[in-house]
């Protein structure tokens, strides 16, 4: 096996020394009851040539949206990936590192991700960001468990417009620790109902997600007020990190704590994970951040130097009383999102929000003149809510046969939008690609 | 010495901060020319953007690959950290991970056109099953301490079915932090189990502790002092006759394979760390995978959606009224999957006892050979680490991190050094299977030659490492005034 590098000398000699005579001799420290009698049912070891033909195969089944025209977001975006960037990020002094514990040898990894929590916080308007977490779900769980811990109380609230999957998570988290989720209906327009959080008592957050699941833009300013004035936190969560380009950052309206998912930051979408978590907080409640953190210091000559600090918060140290249990994140892709946000820089980050919605906008209204009902009136970006003609399943197989994925059925989410889709659109889809689906589904 | 010596100077670039370089209107994207016309973003709504350095794709490209050399990871050398199973990664996988068809797919398209992908993923459960003995699978949880939530969880929901209340959980002391964090996540109070003169675990401490209000025991086996627990038969056997269950962290999974399946020494349920065992890359810090195995007891309250085949077709099946939830957005850390699925194909069933077969042989080489220099914590057969302590240099004023810190000189990656707790100073050495019997040699005489440096010039010590990026950082003043951006 070319991975195992002993030759039988070496293991004879590796033996002697040890003093046995085979190396099942040394497992004769298990004890013979707890012993397998039995060899493993597995498949023998494949060739590297065939191993590659059986996973092309694998992976021929699939539709990747380099083939397909996808018009699903959903959580998960198509965006272009610079060439540069899986380039950098298969630089394996990066990718076959551990965690940063020797800091003199890690400053690669350390110095990426403080340049990482910088862009973060820039990008969210935030003082704090974390070195990253598993996803947009995980880190808003935790996000809500953070609120509960600072306000000591055990209810919280949260949009009904946040990802489904989201809440679901939040459910899996926080109700085996005795704490009540309530969700927040939301209104005509497609945005979280503002006066039934008004309505709350002693919940330790809101949590609100923007642009929404409908891809509407929340007035996140106004549930901050709201629920300030009932000493509760406000958290805001996104799976559309492209967003922040165009739209008003959550840190400029009084957000406490930020959770979202930074797929969209240059992170293929491989099926749903690995993404990225972002969690970022007001300075006020940095002490309470679940998982590590980059900062910067100095070594022994003055120079300056990258550790990773405030670790008294975490399960290593702090055991059961840690913030939380994290150890491992997602630093790899926290490392890919830093080398995207720095490939496209400021500018280009505006930029290519601004086409994402040019493009959404173009669809929307490309529709609307074909007679597709666009269910909520409101700003969107880059995702809208359509209702289509009855009997449009048919249509969506068709397509679906042609390469092109027309949406994601809502009503398995939402009943009451039983017939409606959410599309989604990115600088991937062309004019010619939104022409063609118009075309399709009003034909 | 044996060998070549492996640490030297080369030359250290230097590399700014991003936003210390750059000029605005840069950019290292390729952004085309809008196909449709502008409309503005709704006023009420619009922001500025944020404010990130503007920089060329040449800027980007040397940025990292500076950075990089900064690092050292498995593919620069020998990394023996102890409890993190870095053994090297294949690159073959890598290759399997980048197929469009696995990296660029969207994970809400209808099931029929994910059928490799569910294929896969079912096809990876049936291994793990077959490796533990265990009866079912979900591979959703992100990494090892995600998959000790899920299954504390399910524990915590069976329990909850009976009708019964139990407010605390058996850690033994040994345990990762991770351990005792995840049961407190899901309300228990983690009672400490205490390690006899072997190291393990005695089953009459277990049998006093364990009572009806506790939901069961965390073990990890090999313990974290790279010890069988030998007494987990009789130990599962008390724990369950007061009604709870045995969680085993499988962190050390790689002492084991093919030669004792976790079903059968009475375990309920445990989680795999894909990021260890099977070679996937650590990435500096993640993403990881932590699949979790149950037996039929647990199989019930596993997370949704599950995998499963019908005919010739692979679904996702949400329809578990018992089900915890669900652990992730989507369906767990997919990309890794591929990596430990063409890992596994690559050794097969053989080659994976025969890695576990080498990991243990190395460890007890590591230990035989050091055992005179270095006092060792506990001295029977290990598994697939072993672990010592700084109780003889510590004489000469020496510990174990100006140790840990000399290794780097020398061109090595530190083991695992102050875990477990219960030794302190621990030097937690893991040489996997994958290295050289002469790196592994080297790294024995270096050890050797760094004990004589504790004697006879402790000050080499004490200033190391002399030869990285940075020298020994001020971490104290780190946490006191917290700077965490720029
Ligand atoms: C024994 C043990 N348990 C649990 C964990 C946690 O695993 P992860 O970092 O994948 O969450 C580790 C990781 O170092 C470990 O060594």
């Amino acid at each position: 096996m070319r991975y195992l590098p002993h030759t039988p000398e070496d293991i004879k000699e590796m033996l002697e020394v040890i003093g046995v005579k085979t190396v099942d001799a040394l497992f004769e420290a298990i004890p013979e009851s707890c012993r397998s009698k039995e060899p493993l049912n597995l498949p023998r070891a494949m060739s590297e040539w065939d191993l590659n033909a059986h996973m092309d195969a694998l992976a021929a089944t699939m539709a990747p949206s380099s083939e397909y025209r996808v018009f699903i977001g959903a959580g998960s975006y198509n965006h272009y990936i610079p060439s540069s960037v899986p380039y950098l990020l298969s630089r394996s002094e990066f990718s076959t590192a551990y965690t940063p514990y020797q800091p003199e040898i890690s400053q690669g990894t350390l110095q990426g991700i403080y340049e990482f929590q910088t862009m973060v916080t820039r990008l969210l308007g935030m003082d704090v960001a974390t070195a990253s977490h598993y996803d947009g779900a995980t880190a808003l769980s935790e996000a809500l468990l953070m609120a509960v811990r600072k306000t000591k109380k055990k209810r919280v609230a949260v949009s009904s417009l946040c990802h489904p999957f989201h809440r679901e998570v939040i459910r899996t988290y926080l109700g085996p620790a005795g704490i009540e989720v309530v969700e927040v209906p939301y209104g005509e327009d497609g945005r979280t109902d503002l006066a039934a959080v008004g309505a709350m008592d002693d919940v330790a957050a809101v949590a609100v997600q923007s642009p929404n699941f409908f891809g509407v833009v929340e007035d996140l300013a106004s549930f901050a007020q709201v629920i300030h004035a009932k000493k509760g936190l406000m958290i805001a969560s996104f799976t559309e990190s492209i967003a922040w380009g165009l739209v008003k950052n959550p840190g400029s309206q009084g957000v406490d704590i930020v959770a979202g998912d930074g797929q969209s930051l240059g992170i293929p979408k491989a099926f749903g994970g690995p993404g990225l978590g972002l969690l970022a907080s007001s300075k006020a409640l940095m002490r309470q951040l679940p998982g590590r953190l980059v900062g910067t210091t100095t070594d022994l000559d003055g120079k300056r130097g990258f550790v990773l600090t405030l670790a008294a918060r975490e399960q290593h140290i702090r055991r059961e009383k840690a913030t939380s249990n994290i150890c491992s994140n997602n630093g790899l892709c926290a490392l890919n999102a830093a080398m995207y946000m720095a490939s496209l820089g400021g500018t280009g980050f505006k930029r290519l929000a601004q086409i994402n919605h040019n493009k959404a906008e173009y669809l929307k209204r490309k529709l609307m003149d074909a007679g597709v009902k666009i269910t909520f009136a409101s700003a969107t970006f880059n995702e809208f809510v359509v209702k289509f003609p009855e009997g449009f399943e048919k249509t969506y197989d068709r397509l679906l046969s042609r390469m092109i994925v027309a949406g994601l059925p809502l009503g398995r989410f939402y009943p009451e939008l039983a017939g409606h889709y959410l599309l989604c659109v990115t600088e991937t889809l062309s004019k010619i690609d939104m022409d063609q689906l118009v075309k399709e589904v009003t034909a | 010495m044996s060998g070549y010596r492996q640490g030297d100077s080369g030359l250290i670039l230097n590399e700014p901060l991003l936003w210390e370089k750059g000029k605005k209107g840069r950019c290292g994207f390729s952004l085309p020319e809008c196909d449709v016309d502008e409309v503005a973003f709704d006023a009420e709504f619009a922001g500025d953007g944020p404010n990130f350095p503007d920089l060329s794709e040449v800027e980007v490209v040397r940025h990292y690959t500076r950075l990089s050399t900064w690092n050292f990871g498995v593919d620069t050398g020998m990394y023996p950290l102890g409890s993190c199973t870095m053994k090297y990664n294949p690159k073959v996988n890598e290759r399997q991970a980048s197929l469009p068809g696995f990296s660029d797919v969207h994970p809400l398209l209808p099931e029929v056109r994910n059928q490799g992908a569910l294929k896969l993923m079912f096809d990876l459960e049936h291994f793990l099953k077959e490796l533990t003995g265990m009866d079912a699978v979900t591979l959703q949880p992100a990494a090892g301490a995600h998959g000790e939530l899920a299954g504390i969880l399910m524990i915590n929901a069976y329990h909850k079915k009976r009708g019964e209340i139990r407010t605390k959980i058996l850690v033994p002391d040994t345990a990762h932090g991770t351990n005792p964090a995840s049961g407190a996540l899901c309300g228990y109070m983690p009672v400490a189990v205490p390690v006899n003169e072997d190291g393990i675990m005695r089953v009459e401490d277990v049998r006093a502790l364990m009572d009806e209000e506790t939901a069961g025991i965390m073990v990890t086996n090999p313990n974290t002092l790279g010890l069988f627990e030998k007494n987990i038969r009789e130990i599962c056997e008390v724990v369950h006759g007061k009604g709870g269950l045995v969680y085993g962290d499988g962190a050390n999974l790689n002492a084991i394979m093919g030669y004792v399946k976790m079903a059968d020494i009475g375990v309920d349920v445990m989680h795999f760390n894909l990021h260890k065992t099977f070679a996937t890359p650590h990435g500096g810090g993640g993403p990881g995978s932590g699949p979790v195995a149950v037996t039929r007891t647990l199989t019930p309250f596993l997370p949704v959606p599950r995998v499963e085949k019908l005919k010739d077709h692979y679904h996702l099946v949400t329809d578990y009224p018992d089900s915890i939830g669900r652990m992730m957005t989507f369906y767990g850390h997919f990309g890794i999957m591929v990596r430990a699925y063409s890992y596994i194909l690559s050794m097969g069933g053989e080659g994976l006892k025969e890695a576990s077969a080498h990991a243990v042989l190395n460890a007890n080489y590591i230990k035989e050979r050091l055992k005179e220099t270095f006092h060792l914590a506990y001295d029977h057969t290990c598994m697939h680490e072993c672990v010592f302590s700084d109780a003889k240099q510590e004489p000469y004023g020496v510990s174990t991190l100006d140790m840990a810190k000399r290794l780097i000189d020398y061109g090595f990656h530190p083991p695992t050094i102050y875990f477990p707790l219960v030794v302190p100073g621990a030097l937690m050495i893991e040489p996997t299977e994958t290295e050289t019997k002469e790196d592994i040699d080297n790294f024995i005489d270096t050890l050797k030659a760094i004990a004589v440096e504790a004697k006879e010039s402790p000050e080499l010590l004490k200033n190391a490492p002399t030869r990285s990026k940075v020298r020994r950082l001020d971490e104290t003043s780190a946490a006191r005034k917290p700077c965490l951006s720029g």
